[in-house]
């Protein structure tokens, strides 16, 4: 317990059953009510931008995949889009119609995974057991078409690497008619059940100005009626030839955000059939070269989570020069303070939720801000390494002597 | 419109005595897809030791070596199973065709180098 | 004194009482499991899982007082035991130890556990222990009243504060058992609070105080907990139905059947609740609980007293 006495401080995190990755949310608290709310993400940091950096381009579309495990569509994706745009390479329309559908079935299983998250954050486990019963469905359907349950592989540059055969048709289908009418019950029990909605309304309040303010993006800016959804603003793929309606809500609050995804997903199902009935015939991918010519590119598409933005600099080898991957939660990350302000305890794991947080697909560089003293270092990777070994140094286990293996096939 | 809570009971009540949808894994029958992405299996006799598939591999997990003399080829692919990361980017690029993936995903073991095998 | 030894620790004390509880605890996961569509557990596991806490490592915080922290979890299962044996298990025309008035000393015995639970989370001095120990007692405060109220209720129309009595008095006439249906609602959703279970296990709240008040025991002393835990949930159970389902049998052996179907209906009952809910805010509990729950359980106490007044 630290500062006023009637205040506590508590650490949600970097280690706490409601979060799935490491993340520190130092909560004051003034009895049950956050009166402030420190959000420090960084404890996963990977490094798959550099990464990417000292790859060729095919090999960094696996990389890039594995930004996010739940949204790994989008990713490869939108690198894909900007790779071949740099290299001038105009795919198949019918690689464009599989990639719509792969995005959208991924949309399905991410907003079904949230809704059962959201439903397991509030105690709520049997509605958490149904939808992720019901997502098993959607990543069948993807374990079909792309050969994994999580990391399609389905992306490939200048186009896709499997197609959609009629029996698959007749199978997606019939799976779309499963979802539907589940999604049609969670819809229901969304609005109407009691505790739910006791639950989820009036908590994380973020509101129209404020998502506008703190950049918002995604069902969390959509809930607050920010009509913002790159599928329709800036269209992709082949966005432009199937219809797309943005689902908004005005309740600007955790309950919203719950409405927008449950009715996000009855939109994507509209969008799959639409899509399967109107796929055009053509080849599934183009030739590609290896050597991509120079230049820059800022390639953009709509992950579950919202607006996912990729930057890509070629210098005319196979290997890009450097990527920059801007994660949908990031942008969400930064309005985070705002809506846990006033919330109570219990809410915080659920207001945390709401933006369906990626952490691990948000780090990208660790910026220590010493409060005490008040200055900011940027660590680089050999002054880490010190500052590890001299930490352990002082608890008494020197590690500098370690070797690590070699890597050796 | 708010009804009462409790509105998932009757739901639930319902699935009571249906079949779960879970199986008691190791011991029930797990279902995969026929072009599932699991282990890599390779086919020596029309391999051509291009290495293709090693340049293109992103974990570095694979490698083909001639285990024969100059004019006696004989090729053995290594891969190391710890850093295959499944994407069958090798079954793509490979020219003759000599990779494909297997359904087989129950992969783990005890140690790091029981990972490592030679095909 | 043997007789009552053997009635202490092996039938029905603290040998049977284990047993039935964790087989109570296996059917409420099973049930629980099928209710969410899964397979669930096998029928040993809350014995596998009691037997690998108590061979597990016992950490005692460094700040907590040693011999309070230790002595709790034992307290509160010896405080459940000792409330078990005042119910009726095979036969309320004989039963074991009956006297006018144990219905509150059952009701106080059962208090006892969740102070323990407080004092636990109080003494482990850690942070998520202290809000878990603070809400326990705020929930306490708000559904010991209720919960008192509505099992009194039947009380005071039987015209008698024993345990057996109330069973013999409505088995005798069994239609007045539909007049307490509404206190019967009203203990069942309180007993949720008294148990710790959804929607009302603020004090545990894994995914927002990771597990409250038991954040700090580990080893032998959460198992003991954990047991207590297990077996308040059969104390309660067998409470409930010995007052509210007093349907019984002459025969001791026939008497103990109908003793296992009556608590294992509060059972599903109880299960049925805890599936079908989401955890409510601590806020929203107390206020439940002060405005739907202690008016109706007032306003049953009030129509037995007039149904009482009538028939005298």
């Amino acid at each position: 317990m630290s500062g006023d006495s009637k205040r506590i401080t508590i650490p949600i995190g970097p280690q706490h059953p409601a979060l799935k990755e490491p993340g520190c949310f130092t909560i004051t608290l003034e009895g049950e009510k956050v009166v402030n709310a420190v959000v420090g993400v960084g404890y996963n940091h990977r490094g798959l931008e550099k990464a990417c950096e000292a790859r060729t381009y095919i090999q960094d579309l696996y990389i890039i995949e594995r930004v996010c495990g739940i949204c790994s569509h989008t990713h490869s994706t939108a690198f894909c889009q900007g790779v071949e745009e740099l290299a001038g390479v105009e795919i198949s329309p019918r690689a464009k119609f599989i990639r719509v559908i792969m995005a959208e079935l991924e949309r399905l299983h991410s907003h079904l995974l949230w809704l059962g998250v959201a439903a397991h954050e509030i105690g709520f486990d049997t509605l958490f057991m149904y939808s992720w019963r019901d997502r098993e469905l959607v990543l069948d359907m993807l374990a079909m078409l792309g050969g994994n349950r999580v990391n399609y592989g389905i992306n490939t540059l200048g186009g896709v690497r499997r197609d959609i055969t009629p029996e698959m048709k007749q199978l997606i289908h019939k799976t779309l008619n499963a979802v539907e009418e589940q999604n049609k019950y969670y819809i229901d029990l969304a609005l109407h059940e009691t505790t739910l909605a006791a639950r989820l309304s009036g908590i994380g309040k973020l509101s129209h100005e404020d998502a506008l303010k703190y950049g918002a993006v995604g069902p969390v800016a959509r809930a607050s009626l920010v009509d913002d959804d790159i599928r329709v603003a800036e269209p992709y793929a082949a966005y432009d030839q199937i219809p797309v309606k943005v689902v908004t809500d005005g309740h600007c609050d955790v309950f919203g955000r719950a409405v927008v995804r449950v009715l996000e997903i009855m939109e994507s199902i509209a969008m799959i059939r639409f899509a399967l009935d109107n796929m055009p015939d053509g080849d599934l991918a183009v030739k590609f070269p290896r050597k991509i010519p120079a230049g820059e590119v800022f390639s953009r598409t709509e992950a579950p989570r919202g607006e996912d933005t990729h930057y890509i600099r070629s210098n005319g080898t196979d290997k890009p020069d450097r990527v920059r991957v801007r994660a949908a939660s990031e942008a969400n990350w930064h309005g985070m303070q705002h809506m846990l302000e006033g919330d109570y305890l219990a809410d915080v794991p659920i207001i945390i939720a709401a933006i369906d947080p990626c952490y691990s697909c948000t780090d990208r560089a660790f910026v220590l801000k010493d409060l005490d003293r008040g200055r900011e270092r940027v660590w680089d990777w050999q002054s880490l390494k010190r500052y590890s070994i001299d930490w352990y140094k002082e608890r008494g286990f020197d590690a500098s002597k370690i070797k690590l293996a070699e890597r050796r096939i | 419109m708010r009804k009462g809570p409790g509105k998932i009971a009757g739901f639930s009540l319902k699935h009571v005595f249906k079949k779960p949808a879970t199986i008691s894994y190791p011991f029930g029958k797990l279902q995969l897809e026929e072009n599932y992405r699991g282990k890599i299996e390779y086919d020596a006799e029309s391999c051509i030791g291009c290495n293709i598939c090693a340049r293109d591999c992103p974990a570095g997990a694979i490698k083909v070596v001639n285990v024969g003399t100059k004019e006696e080829k004989s090729f053995q692919c290594r891969l190391d199973v710890g850093h295959c990361i499944f994407c069958a980017q090798c079954v793509d690029s490979c020219p003759k065709k000599c990779l494909r993936f297997s359904p087989h995903i129950d992969l783990a073991a005890f140690s790091r180098d029981s990972l490592k095998v030679t095909m | 004194m043997l007789t009552a030894l053997f009635h202490i620790v092996i039938f029905p004390g603290l040998l049977f009482l284990g047993v039935y509880a964790l087989f109570f605890a296996f059917l409420d996961r099973k049930l629980y499991a099928r209710l969410q569509n899964r397979v669930g557990p096998p029928w040993f596991q809350p014995f596998a899982d009691f037997c690998k806490l108590i061979g597990k490592e016992t950490i005692i915080p460094e700040g907590a007082d040693r011999r309070v922290f230790v002595s709790l979890p034992v307290f509160a299962l010896a405080a459940v035991t000792a409330a078990f044996i005042y119910v009726p298990v095979w036969s309320i025309t004989h039963p074991l130890y009956s006297f006018e008035g144990d219905l509150i000393v059952v009701l106080y015995l059962l208090t006892i556990p969740t102070l323990c639970f407080f004092l636990g989370g109080w003494y482990s001095t850690s942070l998520y222990a202290t809000i878990g120990a603070v809400r326990a007692l705020t929930q306490l405060f708000s559904y010991e009243v209720p919960l008192f109220m509505a099992l009194l209720a039947p009380a005071i129309l039987a015209g008698t504060w024993s345990i057996a009595g109330i069973s013999a008095y409505y088995a005798a006439h069994p239609l007045y058992i539909l007049i307490n249906i509404p206190a019967f609602v009203v203990a069942m959703v309180a007993c949720q609070g008294k148990l710790e279970r959804v929607p009302f296990d603020l004090p545990e709240a894994e995914t927002e105080i990771v597990s409250g008040t038991f954040v700090e025991y580990s080893g032998r002393l959460l198992a003991i907990f954990k047991m207590a835990i297990d077996c308040e949930l059969v104390v309660v159970a067998a409470l409930i139905s010995a007052i509210f389902l007093p349907f019984y049998a002459a025969n001791p052996c026939l008497g103990f059947l109908l003793f296992v179907v009556k608590t294992l209906i509060i059972l599903v009952l109880l299960c049925l609740f805890r599936a079908s809910m989401a955890r409510v805010r601590i806020e929203q509990m107390v206020m439940f609980c002060w405005k739907i729950l202690t008016p109706l359980a007032i306003i049953q106490i009030i129509v037995n007293l007039l149904v009482r007044g009538s028939l005298a």
